[in-house]
């Protein structure tokens, strides 16, 4: 799952190596936590949230070995 | 990333035997010039060659082609890419076993996708293109949905003569129901609301 979600980030912003994603673990949901370079952080929200609305979209449609919730937190 | 040194009369001349070499165009490369030659007298004496240095870059295309591929397989599908280039659009096409939950609701993960491959294809590149991407034929099947819905709306808009409003719809499909309701008579189609819940709104 990490991994899929540096696969799309990595692209999209200027400085790839600084991406950070965490992971947390709640009852119900897994809560990926991701984190870009302060420059980068337009690149990955986009206009009216349009490509954080896409990274998620993808994310979610992945299948996961969890029965637990996916959440995506963009910064 | 490939890369070689070459040598002419002239820099101009330098860069066309590299490219030559390398069998490509000039704008697919970056050119370096190490030494700029000197004419020499009468062009016989004193003349130094010129010599460039010349890689190529890598290409939009294909680094996307690379990048489709590696989120489709961290989402654990395995799927085929065919891209193909007409000017400056380039259509990716899928097929696979499991492209059903690349294409999600509506095909909604699928104009994800496509979104995100337009950004990366668009990123920092100098030359512009637009991007489509399709499952199975899914946007051929979404086109026939599309136009019998809409000539069913228009249908209905005329028969109750009321506005009739569809659901919100991305701009390329929105343009297909459009285009299917133009030549028709005694309607009118426009766009309302704000993207994402832009929709079309057919007048009678």
């Amino acid at each position: 799952m990490k991994a899929l979600i540096e696969s799309i980030v990595s692209s999209l912003v200027d400085n790839p190596e600084d991406i950070k994603i965490t992971e947390t673990e709640e009852d119900a949901k897994l809560v990926y936590h991701l984190a870009v370079h302060p420059d980068d952080v337009g690149k990955v929200i986009g206009k009216n949230g349009r490509i954080a609305k896409a990274i998620r979209t993808v994310v979610y449609a992945a299948k996961t070995d969890t029965k637990k919730r996916i959440y995506l937190d963009i910064m | 990333m490939r890369e070689i040194t070459a040598s002419g009369q002239t820099v101009d001349e330098a860069v066309q035997s590299a490219l030559e070499q390398l069998n490509t165009t000039k704008d697919q490369v970056k050119v370096e010039i190490i030494d700029e030659g000197k004419k020499g007298l009468l062009g016989l004496f004193g003349s130094k060659r010129a010599f460039v240095k010349v890689t190529l870059a890598k290409n939009k295309i294909e680094e996307t082609t690379e990048y489709l591929k590696k989120i489709i397989t961290n989402m654990n599908i395995e799927a085929e890419i065919t891209v193909t280039v007409t000017g400056n659009h380039v259509n990716f096409e899928l097929s696979g076993e499991n492209i059903a939950v690349l294409i999600g609701k509506r095909g909604q993960t699928l104009n994800a996708l496509q979104h995100l491959l337009h950004l990366a294809i668009n990123k920092d590149g100098k030359q512009f293109y637009t991007v489509s991407l399709d499952a199975e034929g899914y946007r051929q099947r979404r086109k026939d949905t599309l136009e019998s819905l809409a000539a069913k709306m228009a249908d209905k808009a005329v028969r109750m003569n009321k506005k009739v409003a569809l659901e919100p719809m991305p701009s390329f499909e929105r343009k297909i129901i459009h285009a299917a309701l133009q030549s028709k008579k005694g309607i009118n189609t426009y766009s309302d609301g704000v993207e994402p819940h832009r929709h079309i709104v057919i007048k009678p």
